[in-house]
């Protein structure tokens, strides 16, 4: 298998950062490598084999549906680039 | 004191003979004057740690001290400490300051253990020679054309340049035991699910795991003691009693069975790691182990399986830095989308993006079975080989890393090659097991060689008696870098 550059653009795009031209180019040999030592795994049969998610096999664990944290909104929004009135401010998507 | 024990540090302040300022204001100072060298630390704030250090002699004085209160121990910048930068190595977190402690932050604090500042690491902990930090690379006190390892650089550095007499670290492929290898520490990874995971910057949330670094296995104990332990506030923490670790560090070792894989003494490892490892492994049979040749066969495969695995799991985690509720944000921007893409493609360096690309091509429409769920049943097979392997054998040795510490440099413009530097210390995170890596001698160039022992799930205390033992015999873990003779 070997990418091509519109796959990275498509990749880059899904993964929402912006590629340019140059750094596709960059992009697309170092990822063909990193690919071309993920193809090994290909050649294994796992017809059969449950697939491992997790290191351990628990359950998740269930808690009570009680409130367990206090309000903390304006400590949390101190660190956002924009904050007003209490909410985070980003560009208008609706007209 | 920069080469004493925690224990012995302990003894100091517990008899009075040094306060926890004093010690605190020596090791900043120390700081201040190497730290430039070798950009272990990324945040110092003297007065914050001062402040701990002074609270701490109060507490001692008060006569309610833990074995550790007063002792300064850095912090790998990958946790959050509440009032303190928390960058994760990354332009996306530069100006980010935590509002909240991780859960092994509170766990330290409570000890009354002084945070002596922040360590430098690959940014969100991905990379293998601490090149790829916004804040630029740590240098090995070894060699400081050499790189530390990584991720978790910075902590390893610290520990061996003694700027800090411990410090923590993460592990999601190795970044705690290569980096303690190529820079002649001890450090531990411990079981999956071990340390909580709670206010510790995600990377592969599967793999992710901290641990302590520091100079022998009788410090690893201490702080694991700490560091380890139920928490609800992570969904994966293990519902287990708390341990204590130092319990079976003077067992005698006779008629340990040491598994040998075949596989990690084969081609692709340098012959100097490989004459140290043996060496190593001769001064365990004197103390009476046996060892025993084993198998893991898809050894190789760890490799290709783990880069689908995390870096799948990353693009799914890191998917959060958006540029609208913390961390950086491009100033110039048309719309919604422009900010999102601008503000990851400045944000995060090129390692990162490279792995954000891959995780999302492989868990892209059409291509999930081919990649992450046949990784997923590979993942199991390697698994496998391990439980294989315990029925013959206490636990596994061999060569945490196939060489010594690289030239920085050697291998930034080429990520496969740095990805094969990890090859004996990923299955480990796989399967989801402890591993721990001391010093064991030195190389061709003078740089240290680590040895990793890989133990079954919850066999810490076993590992570290393991370390310990060879720790009495040997001291190499009491070796300090050239010019920096203590």
């Amino acid at each position: 298998m070997s990418l091509r550059l519109e796959d990275v653009h498509r990749i880059a795009r899904l993964a929402r950062v912006a590629v340019s031209e140059e750094e596709a180019t960059l992009v697309l040999g170092h990822l063909n490598d990193i690919f071309g030592l993920i193809e090994e795994m290909q050649a294994v049969n796992t017809t059969g084999i449950e697939p491992m998610s997790h290191a351990q096999d628990v359950v998740l664990r269930l808690r009570p549906d009680i409130v367990s944290e206090g309000d903390q909104h304006e400590l949390f929004q101190s660190v956002a680039p924009q904050v007003e009135a209490g909410l985070y401010l980003v560009p208008k998507v609706i007209e | 004191m920069l080469n004493a024990s925690l224990k012995e540090l302990a003894g100091l302040l517990a008899t009075k003979q040094v306060s926890s300022v004093e010690l605190t204001r020596f090791l900043l100072d120390r700081i201040a004057r190497l730290n430039p060298t070798y950009n272990a630390f990324v945040t110092v704030r003297e007065e914050t740690s001062l402040a701990q250090a002074r609270s701490a002699d109060e507490r001692r004085a008060r006569g309610e001290a833990h074995l550790l209160t007063g002792i300064p121990v850095a912090q790998k910048d990958i946790f959050c400490a509440k009032g303190w930068p928390t960058t994760c190595g990354s332009r996306m977190l530069s100006n980010f300051v935590a509002p909240y402690d991780a859960e092994i932050i509170r766990r330290f604090d409570a000890a009354g253990v002084v945070n002596l500042g922040k360590t430098n690491m690959d940014e969100f902990a991905m990379g293998s020679s601490n090149e790829t930090s916004f804040f630029g690379p740590v240098r090995n006190p070894w060699d400081p054309g050499a790189v530390p390892g990584g991720s978790s650089g910075g902590s390893a550095a610290a520990v061996a340049a003694r700027l800090a007499p411990a410090a923590t670290g993460t592990d999601t492929g190795g970044s705690i035991r290569q980096p303690a290898a190529l820079c002649g520490i001890s450090g531990i990874k411990p079981t999956y699910g071990v340390v909580s995971r709670f206010g510790m910057i995600a990377f592969a949330s599967s793999l992710d795991q901290a641990g302590p670094m520091a100079k022998s296995a009788e410090d690893l104990a201490l702080l694991l003691g700490i560091m380890g332990g139920f928490d609800p506030r992570d969904s994966t923490s293990l519902e287990r009693p708390e341990e204590d670790y130092s319990r079976g560090l003077t067992v005698p070792l006779a008629g340990l069975r040491i598994g040998l894989p075949r596989q990690y003494f084969a081609e692709g490892v340098n012959a100097d790691v490989v004459r140290v490892i043996e060496e190593a492994l001769t001064e365990f049979r004197r103390l009476g182990c046996e060892t025993v040749e084993i198998d893991l066969p898809n050894t190789r495969l760890s490799i290709p399986v783990y880069y689908v695995l995390a870096p799948a799991e990353a693009s799914s985690n890191l998917a959060r830095y958006d540029g609208v509720r913390y961390g950086y944000r491009t100033p110039q921007y048309a719309d919604l989308m422009d900010m999102y893409e601008k503000t990851r493609a400045e944000g995060f360096g090129a390692e990162v993006k490279r792995r954000i690309l891959i995780g999302t091509y492989v868990l892209s429409h059409g291509y999930y079975d081919a990649y992450y769920l046949q990784a997923q049943k590979l993942r199991r097979l390697i698994a496998r080989d391990f439980s294989e392997a315990f029925k013959t054998c206490d636990v596994i040795m061999g060569p945490t890393s196939p060489t010594t510490a690289f030239n920085l440099g050697e291998k930034s413009g080429d990520p496969v090659q740095m990805y094969l530097s990890d090859i004996f210390t990923i299955a480990v995170n796989l399967a989801g097991l402890p591993g721990l890596s001391l010093p064991v001698g030195f190389g061709d160039r003078g740089h240290p060689v680590g040895l990793q022992i890989i133990g079954n799930y919850f066999a810490e205390a076993r590992m570290l008696n393991v370390a310990y033992q060879y720790q009495q015999v040997t001291d190499w873990h009491k070796r300090t870098p050239p010019g920096l003779e203590v």
